[in-house]
């Protein structure tokens, strides 16, 4: 298997998630506190995100139906999303976030309500993204996370 | 018969935060700068925790945190006797000024913006050991 090329392959697919917006420096910054002793420490902690940001979402989807016009409440569901989102430099997903929470403070239910759809699309395709960027990575070996993306 | 030098005992750091995705990196971040880390996701946990082991040499916390801010644990721990000497570094996503101001006068030693970097951590890590 030509190691040196999945290698090449990941990083170029990492330079595209950057330069489309999905990842900020804040990914490198995870990705960088790997080490020997936490090799894989960037998937695990992005797997953690996945799936607290899947139930942080439904939250928010529940909040939306049972507490209409609840725009507090929902302002605080997604900051705790947003701040997930900033932690791991999911660049898009966090300006969705910050969308939606300019709608709550204009008291725009339907922006709310279409800018959670965003977030939710924005959180799929930055799933797919990241779990194709980490199986590429696990392919490639141990080296295969040492680059940084021409920025 | 020579003595073997024990190598001191890393500081310990209580870090605080409901999310765990951050709990996750700021925990990872510490341990890098050779802290021993203990993490809790509320104050709650936290008075608790310390009410077992008070022997922590900083607390870095979450300001935004539901029952329990940031900001009302740093306020326990500088009322507390036994705990009020303990550094308490604030963190938080929201660059305000006035919460800010708020925890520095109530006796906080830092306030980091989220996400929290590297530097941040060394500049504590420095601080901690010149006290």
């Amino acid at each position: 298997m030509d190691y040196s090329n999945l290698r090449r392959q990941a990083a170029s697919m990492k330079k595209s998630l950057f330069d489309q917006g999905y990842l900020d420096e804040q990914f490198c910054q995870v990705e960088d506190l790997q080490d020997e002793a936490s090799p894989n420490f960037a998937e695990e902690v992005i797997t953690l995100f996945f799936k607290d940001s899947a139930r942080l979402i439904s939250n928010i989807e529940q909040a939306l139906e049972k507490y209409p016009k609840d725009f507090n409440k929902w302002d605080a569901y997604m900051q705790q999303l947003k701040g997930s989102c900033s932690s791991i430099g999911a660049s898009r997903m966090k300006s969705e976030c910050m969308s939606f929470r300019e709608f709550c403070g204009q008291g725009n239910v339907e922006g709310c309500m279409k800018s959670f759809q965003k977030v939710k699309r924005e959180h799929g395709v930055l799933r797919q993204k990241l779990e194709a960027y980490f199986q590429l990575l696990r392919q490639a070996g141990p080296a295969g996370a040492a680059t940084r993306p021409g920025m | 018969m020579s003595t073997m030098a024990v190598p001191p005992e890393p500081p310990h750091v209580l870090a605080v935060d409901d999310s765990i995705v951050d709990r996750a990196v700021i925990s990872r971040l510490l341990r890098s700068s050779k802290y021993r880390v203990t993490t809790v996701d509320s104050g709650k946990r936290a008075l608790e925790f310390l009410s077992l082991d008070s022997n922590v040499h900083m607390i870095i916390t979450d300001y935004c945190m539901p029952e329990m801010s940031g900001y009302d644990l740093l306020k326990r721990v500088k009322e507390t006797a036994e705990l009020r000497e303990i550094p308490v570094v604030i963190m938080s996503s929201e660059n305000s000024t006035a919460r800010i101001r708020m925890c520095l006068e109530e006796g906080a030693e830092d306030f980091l913006i989220k996400p929290v970097r590297p530097s941040d951590v060394s500049r504590l890590c420095s601080r901690l050991i010149a006290r």
